[in-house]
């Protein structure tokens, strides 16, 4: 669409967004603490409390989407094991919580968690060591999705690996570790992961406020994802990545290297996806190795698709709605569920490919990204 | 070791405690019925029998035996005598009468060592609890076949009339005698006038080689009309002689031991290499003899691995070469494949249960020529569909394609689910495809197995041909290679999609139909085969047959040879992780087509 | 070794190529060529299909490694060792017969991703839209003759005007050595002639190469002709001594 002349269509960071932001911030921030802990139980306007870590979850969800529109919306990889950096960062935490319950558990053991003492553990593998203080966990969550997206992006985009054959080994490498984190003997709870938790920094995991200090961190978070987001999307480095989707070739010869650009973005959002692992954990009380199945990560595209790809809020808004979707109809309607969920894959990607967000076509809040507009070309 | 009572749960690394079983004590005196089909609990594992009966019945008890023991060493040595074999069965048949378990025991040995074949259902009675005391002493069998209780006389065979079965004592069992009956058995078999019985104790004959094994076997061995039976008497023979024949004896069957592969021998010639007392010539030839057979068993490992990949790698052909041909035909990646090789072997499943319902019973075997075309054309019609309704909308969008049939999967999933339900479906194998023969070394070849493998070269050899020698084959090569040129040249593309689409789908429900036979039928089959499909056709590249063929078949046989050095799933992980390393080299696969496929970025 | 005596003066050799060999599976597709082009010059290369013109860039610019030969940019750099994108932080700049541009961005955001600039991955993501900048944007907007079209998505460009627009990411990276690859075809005749134009004015101040067809065009340039045929060079001189060489009208018009 024919712009302004300096032909800048991009995020503005001006007062209008700001203003936009922090009130988003503030009504989701205070809205739920105080319908739950201010309101009185049997006002319709109370908030129950295990609304709470599940409205965190869908937070921590909308996180995983930003990560996955930023490389797909951008840069046009659809990575399909985004799943397994959430999982990965979901693990860290998992194994921190454990360390937490010391002598709580079953075995009572002060070091081991209670399935290793089942499994005849006599200490604790090496790969746990660390784990009981929270700075080294945080440190883990950012950097084991960090450097498996690190090495295995540099080994993929150096060779060229692109559109399809990219997502199938994104798949392999999901499924991969699927299989291994369900064998009994890795030393993270098999089949059954890590549950049980008893609390985090001290506070008691089942208390209101600690599900509240939880939201409201995933609401942190996930404002501090999409500002990082939006940064890259709207700087040179988010153009040059739209251009590489459209002729990677070309922006080689221009002098950037391609491959550094995929491998930033690419990290970057394994650390997003890990981030939100790791605050989700807390909130659903487990983790086990199923979020490391193939379709969890294809299950991402599909909230990025409904919400808009390549349009930040998009990610945000398809997240909260399928799984908002998900909740309601597991619930009333089970068998409905999977038939609802393939019917979106269907209908997102072949009649609405822009998504919710595209249908109002907001040009000044969001980054449209999506498809090449088909130009009247040939005047000769 | 257990005690009385007590049901143990072993510590085992396996977060389900497993459970130990052992054999049901029988019940006290006069309870029918009991049988050796063992439930739950173990009591008592002290070898000695107890009877339930109190301790003036067991000093009274002490009395008769021990003077029946006298008889029966006298009849015995009477018996051994005199060269009658029916007197040794008879006499042998008087000491299972007695009361005392020691002497049953005897009597049973001794109608093992016998090699007279009506100790057989003797043996079986005795075993079962359907052997029974006449008033006059007379040891008769309670034969329940057919209904009706009848008793027969042992001896003679024929049935005794004018006694109430009901009335009479049954003879005794308990553990100890229970596996001499075992042994005895499998001692009298060698003598029973059934091949494949004497075959089995043969065998079974290998497992104890002793000094009296030896001399039954002999005997077998001269009776023994059978050429196979008497080669398995005579290398039980051999094995029995390895500890308990003469020197040159033994020697002659070290050497005859080691033409053969047979763990068990293995394991006799190791004991007797170990054995300090063997003589130094003696161990020289063991240990010849135990190099060639290892070298044997480690070639029969090999094969049965290289078998046991091939048919994986089968499988895995048939399933992926649908994927591969819509792939270098239209670019498509469809991950609703998977589900039509589940709607194939859900095929089978409802040809099965119409075969059963309507045809008669001596048809049923036949369900399986039916399913294959069935399962063909229905996947294959699904295909066009879905095809023509998502597919074709998406033309140039690899990535949404992706992302709308992984919609179309989820949907047929839950629609066969809601239809047939979650739980397994049971398919059961035709007559002619159940069973395998053994190669050597105990490497069984099963005819399921030979089937698939048959089958999906048959399949491929089908598909080459028609790729290479009709019109619509060269009209589908032309597309992959060059959509527009071919579009040019008048060549309907969007027919050729659909019906590429359609046959890449019914292969995949052929696929499913094979599978039915040899895995489970449930509506996640496809998910357990979608991502191994994938890997083929990412390693063996695309749009070719080639490609995918030696993909597949390297898939499997490289996971076969791991799966013994790493386990199935860190092999599977270790095969996925090569693959993903693979295709950093080797982007486009082994084989890789030039043409048009799709790489255009989302 | 220069090839035929040129009446230039003292000029320096920006691009040396000497006895280069390409061959692709058994068929030579450059043989044993030899050319060299000076700084500031504009050169025109013509020659029938196959004669190996495109080949001749893909080695100067490296997407091909010659199988035998010396290429040399400014005398010191040898072309044949460096990859892509080393030859384009040179200074070499190539515009593609098909057009290239990106056509999810705008024309303004083309031509940003062009601008000579650090090209490390840190420094883009923090790369801020300075005054200076911009104008050299507007500025080269203008030259191309796209000035008032700065906001419109590449994709929506006429042919030509892409072309401009490619014509113009390379100037904008400041470039010394231009290879710009039949740049007129499928072009109308006005925007062949603003075309010619173009490059008249931006040879003033740069060295450029083009390769072409269109004799018109090529005329309509007045600059040196080397003719090309199967893998070397057949003759070189003004397009009149050209086209009246025996030999090329022989190859032209066939035999």
């Amino acid at each position: 669409m024919p712009g302004q002349p300096d032909g800048r269509s991009r995020p503005r960071w001006n007062a209008v967004f700001w203003t936009g932001f922090i009130l988003c911030g503030v009504v989701l921030g205070l809205a739920v603490p105080v319908l739950n802990r201010w309101v009185a139980p049997s006002s319709p306007f109370a908030l129950p409390d295990y609304l709470v870590p599940l409205l965190g979850k869908y937070l921590c969800y909308a996180m995983l989407a930003l990560s996955l529109d930023l490389i797909w919306g951008y840069a046009g990889i659809l990575s399909l094991g985004q799943g397994a950096f959430f999982a990965l960062g979901g693990y860290c935490m998992g194994m921190y919580l454990m360390r937490q319950i010391g002598t709580r558990g079953v075995y009572q053991n002060p070091v081991l968690p209670d399935f290793m003492v089942f499994l005849q553990y006599k200490q604790l593998p090496w790969f746990w060591w660390g784990f009981d203080h929270f700075a080294f966990a945080m440190a883990m969550v950012l950097l084991v999705p960090g450097l498996l997206a690190f090495v295995f992006g540099w080994l993929a985009f150096r060779s060229r690996v692109t559109g399809v054959y990219l997502s199938i080994i994104t798949q392999a490498m999901t499924y991969a570790l699927l299989l291994a984190f369900f064998r009994n003997d890795m030393g993270f709870g098999g089949n059954n992961g890590l549950t049980d938790f008893k609390d985090i920094l001290g506070w008691d995991l089942h208390r209101p406020e600690t599900r509240i200090g939880l939201y409201l961190a995933s609401v942190a978070a996930l404002g501090l994802t999409y500002l990082v987001c939006r940064l890259i999307a709207g700087s040179k480095l988010g153009r040059v990545l739209l251009a590489l989707r459209n002729a990677e070739s070309r922006v080689r010869f221009l002098g950037y290297s391609t491959v550094r650009a995929k491998l930033f973005v690419f990290t970057v959002a394994a650390l997003l996806a890990g981030v939100a692992g790791a605050l989700y954990v807390p909130q659903v009380g487990i983790i086990n190795p199923s979020e490391f199945s193939p379709g969890n990560s294809i299950e991402v595209a599909i909230w990025v698709s409904v919400g808009g790809r390549g349009t930040l809020l998009g990610a945000i808004l398809g997240a909260v709605l399928v799984n908002f979707a998900k909740t309601w109809l597991t619930g009333a309607a089970p068998e409905i569920w999977l038939f609802f969920l393939g019917g979106l894959f269907v209908l997102t990607t072949l009649a609405f490919p822009r998504g919710i967000i595209g249908l109002f076509r907001m040009p000044r809040w969001t980054r449209r990204a999506a498809s090449v507009p088909l130009a009247a070309e040939k005047q000769a | 070791m257990p005690t009385a009572g007590s049901v143990a749960a072993l510590p085992s690394p396996c977060p389900a405690p497993v459970l130990v079983r052992a054999h049901r004590y029988p019940s006290p005196p006069r309870q029918r019925g009991c049988t050796a089909n063992g439930t739950a609990l173990v009591l008592n594992s002290r070898f000695r029998g107890n009877d339930d009966r109190g301790t003036s019945g067991r000093v009274a008890a002490w009395c008769i035996p021990s003077l029946a023991v006298i008889a029966l060493f006298f009849l015995a040595l009477l018996g051994a005598a005199s060269p009658g074999r029916a007197d040794d069965f008879a006499a042998a048949l008087g000491g299972l009468g007695a009361d005392a378990f020691a002497q049953k025991v005897q009597a049973v040995e001794a109608l093992g060592t016998i090699g007279d074949a009506r100790a057989v259902p003797v043996l079986r009675a005795l075993r079962d609890g359907l052997m029974a005391k006449a008033p006059d002493g007379h040891l008769l069998i309670v034969d329940t076949a057919g209904g009706k209780t009848r008793l027969i006389d042992p001896e003679t065979g024929s049935e005794v009339a004018g006694l109430d079965p009901d009335a009479l004592d049954r003879i005794l069992v308990n553990n100890r005698l229970r596996g001499a009956i075992e042994a005895a058995l499998g001692e009298v078999m060698l003598f029973s006038p059934n091949p494949g019985e004497r075959m089995t104790a043969a065998q079974d004959a290998l497992k104890h080689p002793s000094a009296e094994t030896a001399s039954l076997l002999q005997k077998a061995i001269a009776a023994e009309q059978d050429a196979e039976v008497r080669a398995a008497m005579q290398r039980a023979l051999y094995a029995a002689q390895l500890f308990s024949g003469s020197e040159p004896q033994r020697l002659a069957a070290v050497r005859a031991l080691g033409g053969g592969a047979d763990p068990q021998i293995k394991n006799l010639l190791d004991q007797l290499r170990n054995d300090p007392n063997t003589d130094p010539e003696l161990r020289h030839a063991a240990e010849q003899a135990l190099a060639a057979i290892q070298q044997r068993l480690k070639l029969v490992a090999i094969a049965a691995s290289l078998f046991e990949g091939i048919s994986l790698g089968s499988i895995l052909l048939l399933a992926a070469i649908g994927l591969a041909i819509t792939f270098g035909v239209m670019g498509v990646i469809n991950m609703a494949h998977g589900e039509m090789i589940m709607l194939g072997a859900y095929s089978a499943f409802v040809c099965q249960q119409l075969f059963r319902t309507f045809l008669p019973a001596s048809w049923i075997d036949g369900y399986l020529i039916v399913a294959v075309p069935v399962g063909f054309v229905v996947a294959g019609a699904l295909g066009i569909v879905i095809e023509r309704t998502v597919i074709r909308f998406l033309y140039g969008r690899p990535l949404e394609t992706l992302l709308a049939t992984w919609g179309v999967s989820l949907i047929l999933q839950q629609l066969v689910r809601s239809i047939f339900g979650a739980p397994n479906k049971e398919v059961s194998n035709p007559a002619w495809m159940t069973g395998g023969f053994d190669l050597v070394g105990g490497f069984t070849v099963t005819w399921s197995r030979l089937c698939i493998i048959a089958f999906c070269f048959v399949v491929l050899g089908v598909i080459a041909l028609i790729l290479n020698r009709t019109a619509f084959g060269l009209q589908m090569r032309a597309v992959t290679q060059n959509r527009a040129m071919a579009a040019v040249m008048g060549i309907r593309t969007a027919r050729i999609d659909a019906l590429t689409f359609g046959l890449g789908s019914g292969i995949a429900g052929m696929a499913g139909v094979a599978l039915s036979q040899v895995g489970n039928v449930s509506p996640n089959l496809g998910t357990i085969y979608i991502v191994d499909s994938f890997l083929v056709v990412v390693f063996g590249g695309v749009g070719n047959l080639m490609g995918t063929l030696v993909g597949a078949l390297s898939l499997g046989i490289v996971n076969k040879f791991l799966e013994p050095v790493a386990g199935a799933v860190l092999g599977k992980i270790v095969v996925l992780v090569a693959i993903i390393l693979f295709v950093q080299r080797r982007p486009r696969g082994l084989f890789a087509l030039k043409g048009r496929t799709a790489e255009a970025e989302g | 070794m220069i090839s035929s005596a040129s009446p230039r003066g003292a000029a320096d050799v920006l691009l040396y190529l000497n006895g280069v060999t390409v061959s692709f599976d058994g068929f030579k597709a450059l043989d044993d060529l030899s050319l060299v082009v000076e700084d500031g010059e504009l050169r025109t290369i013509i020659g029938p299909n196959g004669a190996g013109k495109t080949t001749m860039m893909d080695v100067i610019t490296g997407k091909t490694r010659p199988d035998s030969g010396e290429v040399f940019f400014r005398g010191n750099a040898d072309l044949s060792r460096l990859d892509e994108s080393e030859i384009a932080n040179l200074g070499i700049g190539r515009k593609f017969q098909r057009p290239t541009v990106f056509e999810n961005l705008t024309v303004f955001e083309n031509l940003e991703l062009a601008l000579a600039d650090d090209r490390g991955t840190w420094r883009t993501l923090f790369a801020r839209l300075t005054g200076d900048r911009r104008e050299r944007i507007a500025a080269t907007l203008s030259r191309i003759g796209l000035a008032e079209l700065g906001g419109l998505q590449a994709g929506a460009l006429s042919h030509g005007q892409k072309q401009w627009l490619e014509i113009g990411m390379l100037l904008i990276h400041d470039r010394s050595l231009l290879l710009l690859d039949e740049p007129v075809a499928g072009m109308t005749d006005r925007e062949t002639e603003a075309t010619a134009a173009l490059i008249l004015d931006l040879a003033r101040d740069r060295t450029i190469v083009v390769v072409e067809h269109d004799m018109a065009f090529v005329r309509s340039l007045g600059a040196r002709v080397t003719v090309l045929h199967e893998g070397s060079v057949l003759a070189e001189g003004s397009i009149d001594h050209v086209q009246n060489n025996a030999r090329v009208i022989e190859v032209y018009l066939g035999r």
